[in-house]
């Protein structure tokens, strides 16, 4: 039986920048143990020497000539903005956080 | 007109029989009187829909040329982004956000003379089997109002069932299209990988995501399919060859000396009784109009589901990201000074819901180091061996054939607690989008058990997309003559006037 702690399910929510209450924590970490055991059958075949496939399609670059093509102007861009000045985005405090 | 198919309603409006602007307000009509019941629709755009239409009837007065579903009203799944109209994903992140730009599926339809009524219900971000995930509450199947339309494109596929709309669009990255369409008695396609683009589908699995057609019948469903189908050099991903004339196919409908492969694993232990019946009737119909049934064998589906949720998960954890506090859609906890990263935390607490939250745990697990081989590199090669296990099967047969879902329509609520048992509805239709190909579920008849809709499911190489609709022509055309009508006939009243 695969399992994750209380702990470990609040540090995956911290990196993944989600907060979470208490119940929340202790809900998820109780259903992780059965959703990681599911999961957790692709590793009973031998792998070995079997390729990684990312991408259902080989993928290539693609290139284009550098020339200007019509796109969103400033406005239409800030147009779903929560904040906005000066024809910018405008965000909280990023520097300087007290840690 | 509401009760025709999109072909007929074509045929008319090209005879002056109907005009575009009245098909609209008839549907609209349709909408007002049952979708209080069904609700398929998060908007309805009534404005906008009938200026297209008058627009459409305006070119035709005038002369124009116009495409075969010109003025043809549609559902269009609220994950596709369209200029100036709310688009959410089923997220209460996205509430009220107003795209500054249309999805290449929805500049097509435009330019086509589509008629968007509105966009329709969805599980959040697409993660579901349900549409209970749904931000805005669940919607509810036309043949029975206490169970679900299957998920996450549940609410396109209720408005065509609903006779909301004749067509509509949703997305597919585990069998979003293709489920739904099962459990509401009508016909949806995923089309190929790369195959419709991308550019304006909001992100959830990016090597798995493809929007795709819902229609009433397979012709329909192909009309629709031929107007979002191409390449389009504003997806990286979208496959630069010509588009499989799927119209033609649908017309075509032949199977004669057709080699028909049924995958061993996808059938049996966990599939209900009337979807076993009905799936192997089909087989006995496909073979008396000529087609060779035989049975291929793909061991690796086994892990499929496995696979599907680490891979899925794992893009979804990098593809939502996005959703910052910062540049569009939901922003709270900014009181008092609060940092960049804590407004993040709290939005991403507040506007994402209890799936959506689990699968990027999950896929911020499968990535992290030390669990990455694991869970997230095994699930990759797992998807290789799935990919060959494909290849060999169709050197023995031209399709391979599967029961769509392995069970019918089931009841709001009975699966919302217990994700394993909802991740188990997609076991048949997942294969298909790890290997990057296409597939249609078409009706097969009621399940005797429940007279629930029950899918067949058809899957072709990828890039042969025509041979869904060849066979699945062939099967519609003669159940529909042994049933005296189509499926979606025989599904109860609703509220308004039928």
């Amino acid at each position: 039986m695969s399992s994750l702690s209380r702990d470990e399910v609040a540090k995956l929510a911290a990196l993944a920048r989600i907060e979470m209450s208490e119940e929340e924590l202790v809900n998820l970490a109780s259903q992780f143990g059965s959703i990681l055991d599911a999961v957790a059958r692709v590793q009973e075949l031998n792998l070995d020497g079997v390729k990684a496939t990312s991408h259902p399609q080989p993928l290539e670059n693609i290139f284009r000539e550098d020339v200007v093509l019509p796109s969103l102007s400033p406005d239409q861009a800030l147009s779903g903005a929560p904040a906005q000045e000066e024809q910018r985005f405008r965000v909280p405090q990023i520097l300087g956080e007290a840690e | 007109m509401i009760n025709n198919t999109a072909a007929e309603m074509s045929s008319a409006l090209a005879k002056g029989e109907i005009t575009s602007v009245s098909l609209t307000k008839q549907h609209l009509d349709r909408i007002a009187d049952v979708d209080n019941e069904v609700k398929a629709f998060l908007h309805v755009d009534t404005e906008r829909a009938l200026a297209q239409a008058a627009s459409v009837d305006a070119d035709r007065a005038a002369g124009k040329a116009l495409g075969p579903l010109a003025g043809v009203p549609l559902a269009l799944k609220d994950v596709l982004a369209q200029e100036g109209v709310p688009t959410t994903a089923g997220s209460k992140i996205l509430q009220e956000w107003k795209p500054p730009y249309d999805s290449t599926v929805v500049a097509k339809l435009k330019a086509a003379g589509v008629v968007i009524l509105g966009k329709t219900n969805m599980d959040e971000f697409a993660m579901g089997s349900s549409t209970e995930n749904s931000g805005y509450g669940p919607t509810f199947n036309p043949w029975d109002l206490t169970r679900t339309p299957g998920g996450s494109s549940g609410g396109s596929a209720a408005a065509v069932s609903a006779f909301e709309a004749p067509i509509a669009i949703g997305s597919d990255t585990g069998g979003s299209i293709r489920q739904p369409a099962a459990l509401t008695g009508i016909v949806g396609v995923r089309p190929t990988y790369g195959a419709v683009s991308r550019y304006g589908l909001i992100a959830y699995s990016s090597s798995l995501d493809q929007a795709g057609p819902f229609g009433r019948t397979v012709l329909d469903t192909a009309m629709l399919h031929e107007i979002i189908a191409g390449h389009d050099s504003k997806d990286a991903t979208s496959l630069n060859v010509p588009a499989p004339a799927v119209v033609a196919a649908a017309k075509s409908g032949d199977v004669k000396g057709l080699k028909i492969g049924v995958i061993k694993q996808l059938q049996g232990k966990g599939y209900q009784t009337g979807v076993l019946a009905r799936f192997n009737e089909s087989l006995e119909t496909l073979s008396s109009l000529g087609a060779q049934i035989v049975e291929v064998d793909c061991p690796s589906f086994e892990y499929a589901l496995a696979a599907y949720y680490l891979i899925a998960p794992s893009e979804c954890s990098s593809n939502l990201a996005r959703f910052d506090a910062m540049r569009y859609g939901l922003r709270t906890g900014e009181a008092n000074g609060a940092s960049a990263e804590s407004v993040m935390n709290s939005t991403r607490e507040a506007g994402f819901g209890r799936e959506v939250k689990r699968r990027i745990i999950l896929g911020t697990y499968a990535l992290s180091s030390g669990y990455y081989d694991a869970y997230y590199g095994s699930a990759q090669k797992i998807r290789t061996l799935i990919i060959e296990d494909y290849k060999k099967a169709f050197t023995q047969a031209d399709v391979l054939v599967s029961p769509t879902s392995p069970i019918t329509a089931f009841k709001i609520g009975e699966k919302s607690e217990d994700p394993i048992a909802m991740y188990l509805a997609d076991v048949a239709t997942i294969p298909v989008n790890l290997a990057g190909i296409c597939g249609m579920s078409l009706p097969a008849g009621l399940a005797d058990e429940d007279n629930l809709p029950v899918g067949f499911q058809i899957m072709a190489p990828a890039m042969q997309d025509q041979r869904l609709y060849n066979v699945g022509a062939a099967l519609e055309a003669a159940l529909v003559s042994k049933w005296g009508g189509h499926l979606i006939s025989k599904a109860p009243a609703l509220g308004g006037a039928k």
